[in-house]
């Protein structure tokens, strides 16, 4: 058998109900009442102890999402999602106070995921040479379990804390960032994540500080059909620096879960943000069945002049992406980067991309995006780069590559530019390419598996995008990405 | 060492190897030539083990064992190297890295350790000069943006870290002026051992000169019509290979 048509019957064969995250941590936890009325909304403020202001924010975006309709442009399809049918909110019981006190069986959860929860093991297990240091502010459903080098971050002047409770200590900055960015009635899936959110990260970093680690958040859905509605919101101001990490897993579950997360960026004057995410929630089995609906909201603001905001993403899971993390470049001279590793197999479906809205004077902005497609799936990059007609000097360079392996899977590519200022540049570099029998005949004739050679052109291909993530995570990606395409090769 | 008898290869549903005999002992350098056409690049491609090519009938035997049951990446392990006519761009993997991953994947499949990294960099730097290979073409993507006789030079360098028992060049002349073919021809002799066999295939006599062969073999339709020693080259040369195409006809 030819070693591409192997591959496709490999990948034919994959067994994704072999995820290796999935898991069920079994403890008791408390729900909302199934379903979205006003009451959920209500219950969740009340549940977290929210002041007032927050609640009528919820509510105003509550009303706003009943006049609004699910948006269908994006190249996926999926029946018809029942709002009605999910769980808005799913917490622990017994809210822990320190970490000594954290269910056991969540802190195995996080054990088998790798991420040194207590702080002793983040520093033995996570300090790497050179002395950088993560800190990880632990999602478990709804709640942020635990925060780890809190006291440290406190130092430097870095506030990292679950936004709950962000909502609560530091009402001033909330006000003034929440929803400056990401609109409430921005879209469907925002304004619903408005209404409903339940946790999710929230950093200011101020004047000046360049924030001494790097901070993570590890998200992870668990209790059977419930939405996970993070919300995170981070703030560099003037002159700060902030790297951020995000990584998601969900155990395997039957009926689709649902995921609307809104994530906020805001750069002021000379400040810097990079976000890294990488994404291998549950896919589905073998025959498309389950997975994670993901549809996600991320934009970053480029406020001030000279600011600098980065999106790394590393996509690998979900049975659904719609994701599009977007760089406003308002600020003069700012600039917006994303780049993007979109791999899919099975029956996924991802249509991913980026917006770039050049604002200010001589912005600029750089693209680059990978997709990897196996299987029966369908990956699209959709993209707008636009230039506004006061944006002076506007640059642009997008380069979307997509890699097939197999004939059953699709890769599209849909850019979109406008430039109402004439003096804007804008470059868009694409190609489509397969992995070809001569290669992997090459690879195999030097000694190497089909699995080792797959890995190896893969990863060439995705080479220009590890390099942008951290250290950390890059070693995790290229294991991850390795891991996502084992059935593809046996 | 190698040891093929009344071998039989199609491609689809064209035969292309049709009864093909021929042994090369330990530490000999064979060189087949032949018209266009006549399955000598087949050969290498069934002995290396591509897809595609099927074996109805015949056996390979390779220092004892049935070469034929093991895959591709079985065989390299094993010790059969093919020198490709056409090297094979890998966009995005440096040169060094792939070496390494080869030498590895060599080294697992045969359960011996993997090479340091202090170790493999000495190697490659002890090697990579004599080839002509800069630092820089290491660097770039395997085989991307080299020209011809780069591309050449860099199977050369990948043989001589592999350090295989049987080398089959594939029409290694083909595309290198007569600078650049020394050098091939260099590095390939530094290579000759009484425990490393090779299988030089070439159109023309040229390469012959300076990888003086101790067998010529003339390979027609799918089989070797005439052998003999390295004055046979000459004679082809003058000859041609018109008359062996009557003989076999």
């Amino acid at each position: 058998m030819p070693a591409v048509q192997e591959t496709v019957e490999r990948v034919r064969a994959i067994d994704v109900d072999q995820y290796k995250y999935g898991f069920v941590t079994d403890i008791e936890s408390e729900k909302a009442p199934k379903g979205l009325s006003e009451d959920t909304v209500r219950y969740i403020s009340a549940r977290k102890n929210e002041p007032e202001w927050m609640l009528e924010w919820r509510l105003d975006a509550y009303r706003r999402w009943l006049t609004m309709e699910e948006p269908t442009w994006a190249r996926v399809s999926y029946p018809r999602i029942d709002f009605q049918d999910y769980y808005y909110y799913s917490a622990p019981k017994a809210a822990p106070k320190s970490i000594d006190e954290i269910d056991p069986e969540i802190l195995k959860t996080y054990e088998k995921l790798g991420i040194p929860l207590r702080e002793r093991d983040a520093l033995l297990g996570i300090q790497r040479e050179g002395g950088s240091k993560v800190a990880v502010d632990a999602v478990f459903d709804s709640v942020s379990v635990a925060t780890t080098f809190k006291e440290e971050l406190a130092k430097a002047g870095v506030i990292f804390m679950p936004i709950s409770e962000a909502i609560r200590e530091h009402p001033e900055l909330v006000k003034k960032y929440l929803g400056s960015v990401v609109p409430v009635s921005d879209n469907f899936y925002a304004t619903l994540n408005s209404a409903v959110f339940s946790d999710g990260s929230f950093v200011y970093v101020p004047k000046g500080v360049r924030c001494p680690m790097e901070l993570s958040t590890y998200f992870r859905i668990n209790e059977r059909n419930t939405g996970q509605f993070e919300r995170t919101l981070i703030i560099a101001d003037e002159g700060a620096y902030v790297s951020y990490l995000e990584g998601c897993t969900a155990p395997q579950r039957d009926e689709n879960q649902l995921h609307a997360a809104v994530v906020e960026l805001v750069a002021l004057k000379d400040a810097e943000i990079k976000y890294s995410t990488v994404q291998n929630w549950y896919p589905g089995d073998k025959d498309g069945k389950g997975g994670i609906y993901n549809f996600v909201t991320k934009r970053g603001d480029c406020r001030g002049d000279n600011s600098k905001i980065s999106w790394t993403q590393v996509e690998t899971g979900s049975a659904i992406t719609w994701k599009y993390p977007s760089c406003i470049l308002r600020g003069d001279n700012s600039q917006g980067e994303f780049y993007s590793i979109a791999i899919s197999n099975g029956h996924q479906q991802v249509d991913s991309g980026t917006k770039m809205i050049h604002l200010g004077k001589n912005t600029s902005s750089r693209i680059i995006s990978k997709g990897i497609a196996a299987g029966h799936s369908d990956n699209t990059y959709r993209g707008l780069v636009s230039a506004h007609r006061k944006a002076t000097g506007a640059r642009n360079f997008t380069n979307c590559d997509s890699l097939l392996i197999g004939d059953l899977c699709g890769a599209h590519t849909v850019p979109y530019m406008e430039a109402k200022n004439a003096s804007a540049q804008f470059e868009h570099e694409a190609t489509t390419s397969k992995i070809s029998e001569d290669q992997l005949f090459y690879c195999l004739q030097r000694g190497l598996s089909q699995e080792e050679a797959v890995a190896l052109i893969v990863n060439g291909f995705v080479r220009d995008v590890l390099q942008q993530l951290p250290m950390e995570f890059a070693v995790e990606a290229q294991k991850l990405i390795a891991v996502s395409l084992e059935g593809s090769v046996g | 060492m190698l040891e093929i008898r009344n071998l039989h290869a199609r491609i689809g549903e064209n035969e292309i190897l049709k009864g093909l005999d021929l042994t090369i002992p330990d530490g000999e350098v064979h060189a087949i030539m032949g018209p266009n056409g006549s399955g000598k690049s087949t050969l290498s491609y069934v002995l290396s083990g591509k897809p595609d090519y099927e074996v109805t009938d015949g056996s390979v035997s390779f220092d004892g064992a049935d070469l034929l049951a093991l895959d591709a990446s079985a065989r390299a392990a094993a010790g059969v190297f093919l020198a490709f006519q056409y090297p094979i761009e890998i966009p995005g993997v440096a040169n060094m890295t792939f070496l390494r991953a080869a030498m590895n994947a060599q080294r697992k499949a045969r359960g011996e350790e993997e090479i340091s990294t202090p170790d493999f960099l000495k190697l490659v730097r002890a090697k990579a000069p004599d080839l002509g290979i800069s630092q820089d073409m290491l660097r770039r993507g395997v085989n991307v943006g080299f020209s011809g006789g780069e591309k050449k030079r860099n199977e050369i360098l990948q043989m001589t870290l592999l350090e295989p028992k049987l080398c089959i060049l594939d029409e290694t002349d083909s595309g290198l002026d007569i600078d650049a073919l020394k050098v091939v021809s260099h590095g390939v002799n530094a290579l000759r051992s009484p425990k490393r066999s090779m299988l030089v295939i070439t159109h023309y006599q040229r390469l012959l000169d300076h990888i003086v062969p101790d067998v010529v073999h003339v390979m027609h339709k799918g089989r070797i019509v005439r052998s003999g020693g390295p004055e046979l080259a000459l004679e082809l040369e003058e000859s041609g290979y018109a008359a062996y195409a009557q003989d076999a006809a």
